[in-house]
């Protein structure tokens, strides 16, 4: 049992179903939190998703393009989070202790 | 061997996951998300992509966690939230219900498609030290121009950031109202 156990080796679709259920479980995240902050951190968990899948399928075709839109995609996630975070400082200075809930003048 | 690195790193994975959405202090979310980014890193290096491993831990795990709690403490708000209050009482459940579904039609979908997987033949044998190199090739011969316009997307983030989050005091104090 122990020699199967460490013979197998991980395929490519147990990456992706990791993937699946890390993407689920953020998206989850994002609609059960009310903190902006944690939702924040909800999205980040579903990047590393798609990062994780994109990975796992250029390491299983030999194809680096793969690895080069993770790469896109870090520098993206950079770049929402800075925004991400100003929008939600302005927010909160303005209001402090409100949740996404809150946030509802646009409300139709 | 491999077994065993994926079984932990993709137990460090979830763990982290479900943290963040059930601990009631963003701080401990901000927290669990660190041992989520290093599983991810963990499985990088086993799928040998060594840069990515290296970037993920210094951009997410260094960079963009560090501002999630520095967002944390500069506003105050690193007090337990507390999740017993739902304004929508359906919302749980039916977040749970289309989180599982979602989940569900991922895994249908690869199941189906493991076939093409298959179909590819076997994994070509990949060299580890030659990852970064190939990536520089890659990035700065075929992307190039993405990359250049990641560049202004920075400056773009940067300076759009400062002028959101400048406080506009009176205009004697010009200089110093930004962060």
């Amino acid at each position: 049992m122990t020699a199967v156990v460490l013979a197998a080796v991980p395929t490519t679709t147990y990456y992706l179903v990791l993937a699946a259920i890390l993407f689920a479980i953020g998206a989850v995240g994002v609609m059960v939190r009310r903190n902006p902050l944690v939702m924040f951190m909800c999205i980040e968990l579903m990047l590393n998703a798609v990062n994780l899948s994109f990975v796992a399928l250029a390491t299983r075709f030999a194809d680096i393009d793969g690895q080069t839109a993770v790469f896109f995609v870090m520098v993206v996630a950079a770049a929402e989070v800075v925004v991400g975070l100003g929008i939600i400082i302005s927010i909160l200075r303005r209001r402090p202790g409100v949740n996404a809930d809150d946030l509802a003048e646009l409300k139709g | 061997m491999e077994m065993i690195v994926f079984v932990l790193a993709s137990a460090m994975v979830l763990v982290g996951a479900v943290g963040v959405i059930v601990r009631r202090n963003p701080v401990h979310a901000a927290l669990s998300l660190v041992l989520t980014l290093f599983g991810v890193a963990v499985h990088f290096v086993a799928l040998e992509a060594h840069f990515l491993a290296a970037v993920q831990i210094i951009v997410y795990a260094g960079a963009i966690v560090v501002l999630f709690l520095f967002v944390i403490m500069l506003l105050g708000v690193d007090k337990a939230e507390d999740l017993s209050i739902e304004p929508f009482p359906i919302q749980r459940p039916l977040a749970g219900i289309v989180g599982l579904g979602i989940a569900g039609l991922i895994i249908a979908a690869i199941v189906r498609g493991r076939d093409a997987l298959r179909e590819a033949g076997e994994p070509l044998a990949s060299d580890g030290d030659q990852n970064v190199q190939a990536l520089a090739r890659n990035l700065f011969e075929d992307h190039v121009f993405a990359f250049e316009f990641t560049s202004v997307l920075l400056i773009v983030a940067v300076a759009g950031t400062v002028l959101l989050t400048r406080k506009v005091k009176k205009p004697t104090a010009g200089g110093k109202a930004a962060e």
